[in-house]
């Protein structure tokens, strides 16, 4: 069975690398890919449309708003279906004996360094959402370090300490707000009279020009994806680190 | 010069790609495993696609090798097979 698996791995890789040589090259102007006129369309009037330097943030959150939407939800949902999975309540019925590797001693350079740290990595992770339409980075980027920096703090002193800061109710608010903020950009956009997620129109209650409305929502909803990926993270760490349980972590 | 520079970075990645799936010891494997995603995000960031290696550094080197670390400390550390 070992060897049919590797006869058919080599086959398709094989077929992969004799496709390769058809690809054009890198960076070629004339490729299909870059001489399409869609292409061409987004690098001549992203900027003066949008007024958003960074072309991959306003294809991803202005010009296919709607599916970054439900990407959002499809993070929302995952999230939700490893918490369905793995949370247990009641008493723990059975200790698994690995579990017990050392009891939690406050190690001084390990508080300290996370100390120094969280903060900063937070910080950078509050610039990367921020800055996410000027520069790489965005809601899922910034989001993800967010929740990487409670997740520092898991490890440093334990899920109970951190449990204090984000309890598992607030995690999930925190999650259905993010959508919520998302969702509303849009339907927003719907009662003032425009498309869904048509963010021109938001110029009415932002009190600036059409093309910065649209600069300004797309950070909004950045934001609004940045709430929901930090709490899914964090939600996803503290049920695999605890077992389900919520109680104790690594 | 950034020909070599690529070159050592794929082959340093089907490395990587091999043992964390050869390796019998599931901690090395994960730990690997987040080698792999940050030998990609170079390569990403090596095409000018920041975004992309912005992406796979945060979640492919940073938090998927720890939900896999956590996954290994939860449940059993060597591979059975």
């Amino acid at each position: 069975m070992k060897i049919l698996a590797l006869i058919a791995v080599a086959l398709t890789g094989w077929l992969l690398m004799s496709a390769v040589s058809d690809f054009p090259d890198w960076g070629d102007p004339h490729s299909p890919a870059n001489s399409y006129r869609l292409s061409q369309g987004y690098i001549t009037d992203t900027f003066p449309q949008t007024s958003v330097p960074n072309m991959v943030t306003a294809v991803l959150a202005d010009y296919r708003g709607y599916d970054t939407m439900f990407e959002t939800v499809v993070i929302f949902t995952a999230g939700i279906a490893i918490i369905g999975i793995l949370r247990r309540y009641g008493p723990k019925d059975k200790v698994i004996p690995e579990q017990k590797l050392y009891k939690k001693e406050p190690d001084l350079i390990v508080e300290t360094t996370c100390r120094l740290m969280i903060p900063i990595i937070q910080l950078f992770a509050l610039y990367v959402v921020a800055h996410g339409h000027h520069s790489p980075g965005g809601g899922f980027q910034g989001g993800v370090i967010f929740g990487a920096s409670f997740i520092l703090l898991a490890l440093a002193r334990d899920l109970q300490a951190t449990q204090k800061w984000v309890p598992e109710s607030r995690i999930l608010n925190l999650a259905g707000t993010g959508i919520f903020i998302y969702a509303g950009f849009g339907f927003l956009c719907l009662l003032l009279g425009s498309n869904f997620l048509d963010y021109a129109i938001l110029h009415k209650v932002m009190g600036v020009t059409p093309i910065e409305a649209r600069s300004h929502s797309m950070l909004g909803v950045e934001i609004g994806v940045a709430f929901t990926v930090t709490a899914i993270m964090f939600s996803i760490y503290s049920n695999l680190a605890s077992n389900g349980y919520m109680k104790e972590g690594l | 010069m950034i020909w070599i520079f690529d070159s050592i970075i794929l082959i340093f990645l089907v490395v990587t790609a091999i043992i964390s799936l050869q390796v019998k010891d599931l901690l090395s494997a994960s730990m690997i495993f987040g080698v792999y995603s940050f030998l990609m995000c170079l390569l990403w960031a090596g095409m000018a696609a920041v975004d992309v290696a912005f992406t796979e550094a945060a979640v492919g080197a940073g938090v998927s090798a720890v939900f896999l670390i956590a996954t290994v400390f939860r449940t059993s550390r060597r591979s059975s097979d």
